[in-house]
């Protein structure tokens, strides 16, 4: 999978992974690929509803120790 | 116009006074429409805070002008965002302090009624996850049944009425909240009790609280005696406070009745549930008054915000309580269980001993309403 942009959210708390990760897809073109790193438990649930709501597709989800990875394609 | 911070104790005073409130819950559906904060008077709007990250002006006609407006989500973060863009639309709006994390942990002590000899019976209702405690005090001494785990919140109350804290104990091994009854009891030289057919794993020294087991709280010797009732676990406890109140632990509620199926098979358990509400609890005196564990809509709570209903009147009017066909009781509480609590094999272990999780972690496995109950 191409990843066109890295945005490091780790550390940040509600809302602020979200505010960031849309502000950084605004920035992609459709069909790029962002890979949002976050560790706040909040996001895991929220991130999938707001890229839902957003028409975006989450493509993968990993977590690596405390690291939460999403991969969310433009729509 | 102005951001007010209201806390979660202004919040249940809301609550139990009955007042309106305009709750915008900014978390996203699922946890909206999974658990929120009851009101008897409350009305809500719920709309994902990423879904207002461009603006709120779309919001702004549904929010009412005529009473308070408060922006709720899970920790606060987001609730202050959105109550900022709110305030820049030039209206006034409150944000929780702390978010549902602070409404499921908040404890209002209220007073349920007067024991013989000066003493008194105080119910701590856990709004938010609908979790109910208590404490009898009667001349200097206290006993503690079915804590939660803030612990402070029982010993500063202790503290504050001039109590020394004797007896500590839990109706059964809980499976949706933490217990604070073993810490409770280590801080302060309590005994613990616990049911020894709940126990049989756990992994630290309690008294066994067995059938006809009896306590005396005070000089004027308030008696706290236990009936075993099994049901809701194969240990459950009930107790019988001054001959006047019955605490029912997870088997009898308001306006339900425990479930059977969170520590094993509800099939095993359904004959002894059945046993506990049509036999042993019929042969008690009608005029006690039944004080649960737990409530599950807002509706079973009294004028006063007390949860507490005569037994003779939930004989009468509590659906568990009036199936005539054991076949049909055993479907009740068998088929169409609503879902488990959050964690709560987690919870068991945690109440075990077995594991011992920070605050934090604490604070997640027991999101949620409790969902101990079946209709």
């Amino acid at each position: 999978m191409e990843v066109n942009q890295v945005l490091d959210a780790k550390g940040l708390a509600c809302p602020m992974p979200i505010v960031r990760t849309k502000k950084a897809m605004d920035t992609l073109q459709l069909g790029q690929v962002l890979e949002v790193q976050v560790t706040d438990k909040g996001a895991l649930s929220d991130i999938p509803a707001w890229a839902t709501s957003g028409g975006h597709q989450i493509l993968d989800q990993s977590t690596e120790a405390d690291v939460i990875k999403f991969f969310i394609k433009k729509g | 116009m102005t951001v007010i911070k209201m806390t979660a104790a202004e919040v249940a005073r809301k609550v139990i006074e009955n007042k309106e409130l305009f709750i915008l819950d900014v978390r996203n559906k699922d946890a909206f429409e999974d658990w929120k904060i009851e009101g008897h008077s409350f009305d809500y709007l719920n709309i994902p805070y990423f879904d207002l990250l461009d603006g709120v002006d779309e919001i702004l006609p549904k929010l009412p002008t005529d009473k308070d407006v408060l922006v709720v989500c899970a920790k606060e973060g987001s609730s202050l965002m959105v109550a900022e863009m709110v305030s820049e639309a030039g209206r006034d709006v409150f944000y929780l302090e702390g978010g549902m994390k602070s409404w499921s942990a908040y404890l209002e002590p209220i007073k349920v009624g007067n024991l013989t000899g000066g003493g008194e019976l105080y119910q701590f209702v856990r709004l938010g996850k609908g979790c109910l405690s208590y404490m009898v005090i009667s001349e200097g001494e206290a006993a503690i049944i079915d804590a939660v785990r803030f612990t402070e919140v029982f010993t500063n109350f202790a503290k504050e009425k001039n109590v020394e804290i004797k007896h500590v104990f839990d109706t059964h091994l809980h499976a949706d909240h933490i217990s604070g009854g073993r810490h409770i009891a280590e801080a302060t030289g309590a005994t613990y009790y616990l049911p020894p057919k709940d126990a049989e794993e756990v992994v630290f020294d309690y008294t066994p609280l067995e059938d006809g087991l009896t306590v005396k709280v005070g000089a004027s010797q308030i008696e706290v005696g236990a009936l075993y009732s099994p049901g809701h676990t194969i240990g459950s406890t009930s107790f019988i406070v001054d001959s006047k109140y019955l605490l029912t632990g997870d088997i009898l509620f308001i306006d339900s009745i425990g479930r059977p199926d969170l520590a094993g098979l509800a099939e095993d358990w359904v004959g002894d549930l059945r046993e506990t509400l049509y036999r042993r609890y019929r042969e008690l005196a009608e005029d006690l008054i039944v004080l649960p564990a737990h409530f599950m809509i807002i509706e079973e709570l009294n004028e006063d915000g007390t949860v507490a209903k005569r037994l003779g009147d939930l004989f009468a009017e509590n659906h568990g309580l009036n199936i005539e066909s054991e076949e049909e009781f055993r479907h009740t509480v068998t088929d169409n269980l609503p879902p488990q609590p959050n964690a709560y094999e987690q919870i068991r272990q945690v109440n075990m001993g077995k594991i011992t999780p920070d605050n934090d972690e604490q604070t997640e496995m027991e999101i949620g309403p409790n969902r101990c109950a079946v209709r």
